[in-house]
């Protein structure tokens, strides 16, 4: 099983997680391990629950795609990692975070905050969805790599600048000794999410979260980012957290796919078993709904009908129940009234769903995979 | 000295501010305790205070406003007419002492009074000798006559009276002496200057009261050279003990000793002071904390402390107050051509139906406001009664109104049920607007009907100056308040009363009296040179405008005045209604 | 999977001095139209309508006795009898030839730039302004100093503490800075500082006379004006902080691992100033045109004061000035808040 590099599991408060087996081998610890993560906001209308038991583990080198719709909680999980759910937070009810972030063996939940922040953009960095609103308006693309570069780098101004041409140049920005000194509205979309992740990359962290990281773009620049991650990252070697609502970014550059729904994992695996022999009816509406070229437009999109759950009340049972097609097919109600706990399904491939093995497995073959 | 004296201060009476005068007194407990004063309360009110002659010091004045000019020719402020005595001498003036005595003239450039000749149409002066300018040269009487040929000049020199034009050319013959085609410039064939020394009047008509307006600042000398004509006022050249030393409008002004006066040639002026500084303060409220403080003497305007200074002032330091009459009558008049304002029954009917003292309380009280007004004559104007001449029974038995008597009066006006008509009020002055709403009140229990209409208080010559928009607007009553331009009934009376001075616009007669008998009573006056007879005839006119009904007297208004226990030789006088500034000293400095 | 060609480069913005200075001599040009018009404007009001409103300005001029013809003298003097184009035209011309004015054998030279002539207080209004603008501009400037220090770090303090008794109290105070006028607090601060505990003198001393007495002098004036202000900034820095702090460049910040000093005081500080600039421009324009309240509160021999004496004497000339410059103060700030704007924020193109 750990030859896919990724073990991740649904712990919720059960006792399965004694029987995740990568959980045995503290002797070569994951280059970053989430274990039991719970991010909750306290509101006035009640604790939203926007992480509630979630682990995976990450080794460098590798691409974990985490994908979900919105509110799933797949950008609060990020978030948490790089610790900017407690920086800054003014005056804010404060998020409470429990569980553990272990990157490179360290806690970064029980480290000490300063840690942490020069843990940011050295260690690990983030590419965030809409590079117009995340990078500085009054400062120009050069002024803010060389600022990244020099929080983490004693070294004049000429020399980080230096380095900052040349990240820009390695992203694709032609004349990049020119653009440095123009101000990210003066980039074009694609241009401007290449210098976001030149900024990431200023550091060479060994982690690199990317936050919806093409959303934001038009679709062929979409896949030139894309193209340019997967270069960078076998470049680099880094370990990969790609955040998405598509499947279709993931298929592009994940190694291993987890799904999330309502703050959980639903399915998790190797990609080209998520891909292929999908168990849990939610991947399956996402397989669905994701565009391919090669379908007529008509047929093409099988929608994940209904709203994304409430976190502060998340519908009892298996939190997919009043979405799921097949709620009814297990006997006794058992969808609405218990949790389901992942199983493994493949090798390395685990789904939390009441169906059966063999009911999953007809209504793939059957039903869902001719309509893709 | 006219309705232009009353200060703008008076105009700042601000919400906020009253509010702050709490703690005003409070805050100002620590201060002025050098400058307090052991006189007492209305001490200078008609003696002297700190009778004394040491010389030295810096007399220190604080302005509400500016003059409204420093040329002896163009001003009518009463507060500048006071000060201009530190810098320019006139052939006679008033009298440096307390209370009515001040009223009095006295020789001043001049050796006595003047010799009146021809029936009282030939006034001659003789020249003191060692007067001089402030370069030394001998003041001469063609100076003399240059400085009141200024008054021709109005079209350059606007603003000030011009009772010696009136009286010497009433016909204007005269063009001024910046258009006088002669080589000396001294072409008014009014005044002859046979020498040096002698100066003669000749006036085509008599008028009693010519003396009083020679000793107007406006009769001072000028001399020819130093004529700057419309900029004198920013650097007028000194005949007095003190001169210019700089002067910038509204900010400050600082007189220093002409040392070229001699106090020998000067029975009037005693000169004590080095300096005599002026500071002008926007904010009247901060002026009386200082003056309160002890970083001023006194109040330039002489127009009394605000609410919020009079407060503290009255707990705190008292004995540095004075409560002397400003010279005002407050009073309501009764336009003629308004009906039913031209039936005397009905102008008493509102006399006798007001309530007096709530129209006193409305005006301040007795110490802020002043004593009830019972008849029209202020008590610095030889021939008044004061309270005595009461013919309506205002302070008497009558003084919160009469309706019965009220009643009758409407009745043989033909009126039983009362009438409607409109109160016409400054709306600058609050305390006006508030007699206006007292005034109000009491005539609707009589069955009167008043609405107050405020007018723009800046505008008073066009609007109640007005005869025909009074008459267009309604205006049956008009509220306003009067003081002398010189103690005489002339002075304070005329305007209000002749018929002959009723005008188109800028009329001051509202009530339109056109009674012959004190037209010729104003015309006796006139010529009439015996003070006792004077006096005489000062009564009856004023009997005849109350028997006629046509005002309705508030007050005789008074005021609260500051004065520093630094100050000597401080009194009020009835000449300028304040302190005479012009022998005011300084004690010693520790 | 498509792996098309790089994009093309956007075009790159180049020559910005020069695009501003252009932008300058435009708006410079428009600001002058502007005074122009203005000037007529003004001019029109303070000419034409007591004309129409039967008021007699030249009679304001003479005394008790309003002699017909010394009103028509004066009338004459102050050229109120010459038409009104006549008159404004003098206006304009004055303003680069001088003026002068002779009636009655009495001539007055008022020299270039000429913006009329007090025949109240027989002075020409160039000098008076020229006077008493340093005071005013010492006054506004002082002041500003105080309100952008005190009122944007109070505002900052609160947005990074929102909710707690700091901001609610700040907040309160700001409330009550807002809403009480000048005056009051003016007044309390005298009669608390000045006449109370004699911590200040409070009067005016020129700067020339003595520098020390004229920061003495000034110090209540500019705290008082300062705490008007003040409160207005820290209101709006609260909020504008606030509302940055919640933008994606700011989580950008932090994820590049700057310590959080920096990310308040420069880069969201950076975002908050923007608005705080344009009405520091804004304020401190409409405040050089005189600090009314302030001046005659505190006696400063400002515009403000001189404005409020011109309409007690119904100065029209000194008023006209007043406004005029006021006007000009008004427009240059506009002028120059856009052209910072454009320097602070790079996306605002100066067209």
């Amino acid at each position: 099983m750990t030859e896919f590099g990724i073990r991740v599991s649904e712990l919720g408060d059960s006792a399965t997680a004694a029987d995740e087996p990568a959980d045995a081998s503290p002797a070569s610890p994951a280059f970053l391990e989430v274990r039991d993560l719970r991010v909750h906001f306290p509101t006035d209308d009640g604790l939203v629950k926007s992480v509630d038991g979630l682990s995976f583990e990450l080794e460098r080198g590798r691409t974990l795609g985490i994908v979900g719709e919105s509110g799933s909680g797949k950008s609060v999980t990020s978030l948490g990692i790089m610790g900017l759910h407690t920086a800054g937070q003014y005056g804010r009810r404060k998020a409470r975070i429990s569980g553990e972030i272990r990157l490179d063996g360290i806690d970064l939940l029980s480290a000490d905050p300063d840690h942490v922040r020069r843990l940011r953009g050295r260690e690990m960095a983030m590419i965030f969805q809409d590079p117009l609103s995340a990078l500085h308006p009054y400062y120009t693309i050069g002024q803010q790599i060389v600022e990244a570069y020099r929080i983490h780098h004693d070294v004049d101004k000429k020399a980080a600048r230096r380095r900052a041409v040349e990240m820009l140049d390695r992203v694709g920005i032609p004349q990049p000794d020119k653009r440095m000194d123009n101000y990210p509205h003066e980039f074009s979309g694609g241009m401007r999410q290449r210098a976001m992740i030149a900024m990431s990359l200023v550091n060479n962290p060994e982690l690199l979260i990317a936050d919806e990281p093409t959303t934001a773009l038009d679709v062929t620049v979409q896949a030139q980012i894309l193209d340019l991650i997967r270069d960078l990252q076998r470049e680099f070697g880094s370990a990969v957290i790609v955040i998405t609502h598509d499947l279709g970014v993931v298929a592009e550059l994940a190694d291993d796919i987890l799904v999330m729904y309502g703050g959980r994992c639903v399915e998790r695996g190797p990609a080209e078993q998520v891909f292929h022999q999908p168990r849990h009816p939610y991947t399956w509406g996402l397989l669905g709904s994701m565009p391919r070229l090669d379908r007529e437009q008509q047929d093409r999109l099988v929608p994940v009908e209904g709203s994304p759950p409430s976190l502060i009340n998340l519908p009892s049972g298996c939190a997919f129940n009043p979405r799921c097609p097949y709620a009814d097919v297990p006997k006794d109600d058992v969808t609405r009234t218990i949790r389901p706990e992942p199983t493994e399904v493949g090798d390395g491939h685990w789904a939390a769903c009441h169906l059966t093995r063999e009911q999953r497995e007809r209504i793939w073959t059957e039903e869902i995979a001719p309509r893709l | 000295m006219t309705t232009q004296r009353a200060s703008a201060r008076r105009k700042q009476a601000l919400a906020a501010a009253a509010v702050v005068a709490g703690l005003l007194t409070t805050a100002a407990c620590g201060g002025g305790s050098d400058s307090t004063s052991e006189a007492g309360y209305d001490a200078a009110n008609n003696k002297v205070v700190n009778a004394a002659a040491t010389k030295g010091g810096t007399l220190k004045f604080a302005g509400a406003q500016d003059g409204d000019s420093w040329d002896t020719t163009r001003s009518y402020y009463g507060f500048a007419w006071n000060f201009m005595r530190y810098y320019s001498r006139q052939l006679v003036t008033y009298k440096t002492e307390p209370g009515r005595a001040g009223a009095g003239l006295q020789p001043d450039l001049a050796t006595d009074l003047g010799k009146v000749t021809d029936g009282g149409r030939t006034y001659t002066f003789t020249l003191r000798a060692g007067s001089t300018w402030e370069d030394g040269r001998p003041i001469t009487a063609k100076d003399v006559k240059y400085g009141i040929e200024r008054q021709w000049a109005q079209d350059v020199l606007s603003g000030g009276p011009v009772y010696l034009k009136d009286i010497l050319d009433p016909d204007g013959a005269y063009p001024g002496p910046y258009q006088d085609e002669s080589a000396d410039k001294l072409g008014l064939k009014a005044i002859e200057t046979p020498d040096d020394t002698t100066i003669v009047f000749r006036l085509p008509q008599p008028n009693s009261d010519f003396p009083q307006m020679l000793a107007m600042p406006s009769a001072s000398p000028v001399r020819q050279d130093k004529d700057t004509k419309s900029k004198y006022g920013l650097h007028p050249f000194s005949s007095g003990p003190y001169k210019f030393e700089s002067y910038e409008p509204g900010k400050s002004l600082e007189l220093v000793r002409n040392t070229q006066w001699k106090e020998a040639s000067d029975p009037v002026r005693k000169a004590y002071p080095d300096t005599v500084a002026v500071t002008f303060f926007s904010n009247a409220n901060d002026l009386d904390q200082r003056l309160i403080a002890g970083d001023y003497d006194l109040d330039l305007s002489q127009t009394g402390l605000s609410p919020q200074g009079r407060q503290t002032a009255l707990k705190q330091h008292k004995g540095n107050l004075d409560n002397p009459v400003s010279g005002y009558v407050r009073y309501a008049a009764f336009p003629q051509n308004v009906k039913p304002f031209d039936n005397e029954h009905c102008r008493k009917a509102v006399i006798h139906g007001a309530d007096h003292v709530s129209l006193q309380t409305a005006r301040g009280g007795p110490v802020a406001g002043g004593d009830i007004g019972t008849n029209m004559l202020p008590g610095s104007i030889p021939g008044n009664e004061g309270q005595k001449y009461d013919p309506y029974a205002i302070a008497g038995a009558d003084k919160s109104g009469n309706i019965a008597k009220a009643k009758e009066e409407l009745a043989a006006c033909g009126k039983p049920n009362g009438f409607d008509t409109t109160i016409a009020v400054r709306n600058n002055k609050p305390v006006e607007v508030a007699t206006a709403q007292s005034l109000q009140a009491s005539l609707k229990k009589i069955g009167i009907n008043a609405q107050i209409d405020q007018y723009d208080g800046a505008q008073t010559s066009g609007i109640v100056g007005s005869p025909a928009n009074v008459e267009k607007k309604g205006y049956g009553i008009v509220i306003d308040g009067w003081a002398a331009d010189f103690p005489s009934v002339q002075g304070f009376g005329r305007p209000l009363w002749d018929g002959k001075y009723v005008l188109e616009s800028a009329n001051n007669n509202y009530a339109l009296i056109k009674d012959p008998a004190i037209d010729e009573l104003f015309d006796a006056y006139a010529k009439e040179l015996d003070e006792g007879t004077k006096a005489r005839m000062a009564t009856q006119i004023n009997h005849k405008v109350m028997e006629g009904g046509y005002y309705l007297p508030f007050t005789y208004e008074k005021y609260l005045n500051w004065r520093s226990g630094r100050l000597t030789n401080v009194y009020m006088t009835d000449a300028y209604n304040g302190y005479d500034f012009v022998n005011l000293g300084l004690k010693p400095s520790k | 999977m498509i792996t098309g060609r790089r994009e093309a480069p956007a075009p790159v913005i180049r020559g910005r001095p020069k695009a501003v200075l252009a932008y300058l001599i435009r708006r410079l040009f428009a600001a002058a139209v502007m005074l122009v018009v203005i000037i007529m404007v003004v001019f029109g009001i303070f000419y034409l309508v007591p004309k129409w409103a039967g008021v007699d300005i030249a009679a304001s001029f003479v005394g008790k006795q309003a002699d017909p013809a010394a009103v028509e003298a004066v009338r004459e003097k102050l050229g109120l009898s010459d038409p009104v184009h006549l008159q404004a035209w003098g206006f304009f011309k004055g303003i680069f030839t001088g003026r002068t004015y002779a009636t009655g054998g009495d001539v007055v030279h008022c020299s270039a730039p000429c913006f009329g002539y007090s025949f109240k207080s027989e002075q020409a209004v160039w000098p008076v302004l020229t006077d008493r603008f340093p005071v005013t501009l010492g006054l506004a400037l002082g002041a500003a100093v105080l309100w952008l220090v005190f009122g944007v770090a109070a505002g900052v303090l609160s947005a990074l503490k929102r909710g707690s008794l700091w901001d609610r109290s700040a907040m309160v105070v700001a409330l009550a800075g807002v809403s009480l006028p000048i005056y009051f607090t003016g007044m309390l601060s005298l009669a608390t500082f000045a006449f109370g505990l004699k911590w200040f003198d409070a009067q005016y001393v020129p700067f020339g006379r003595s520098p020390g007495g004229w920061f003495g002098g000034m110090i209540l004036p500019w705290i008082t004006l300062a705490f008007l202000y003040a409160a207005m900034y820290a209101r709006i820095t609260r909020a504008t902080m606030m509302e940055v702090l919640g933008e994606d460049y700011i989580r950008t910040a932090r994820a590049k691992g700057l310590r959080e000093q920096t990310v308040i005081g420069k880069h969201a500080m950076r975002s908050t100033m923007t608005p705080i600039l344009t009405m520091l421009g804004m304020d401190l324009g409409a405040l050089i045109g005189g600090a009314i309240l302030t001046e005659s509160t505190f006696n400063l021999p400002g515009l403000g004061q001189a404005v409020l004496n011109a309409i007690r004497n119904q100065d029209l000339p000194i008023i006209l000035g007043v406004v005029l410059i006021t006007s000009l103060s008004v427009l240059l700030a506009n002028l120059a808040v856009d052209v910072l704007y454009a320097v602070i924020d790079p996306r605002v193109r100066l067209t």
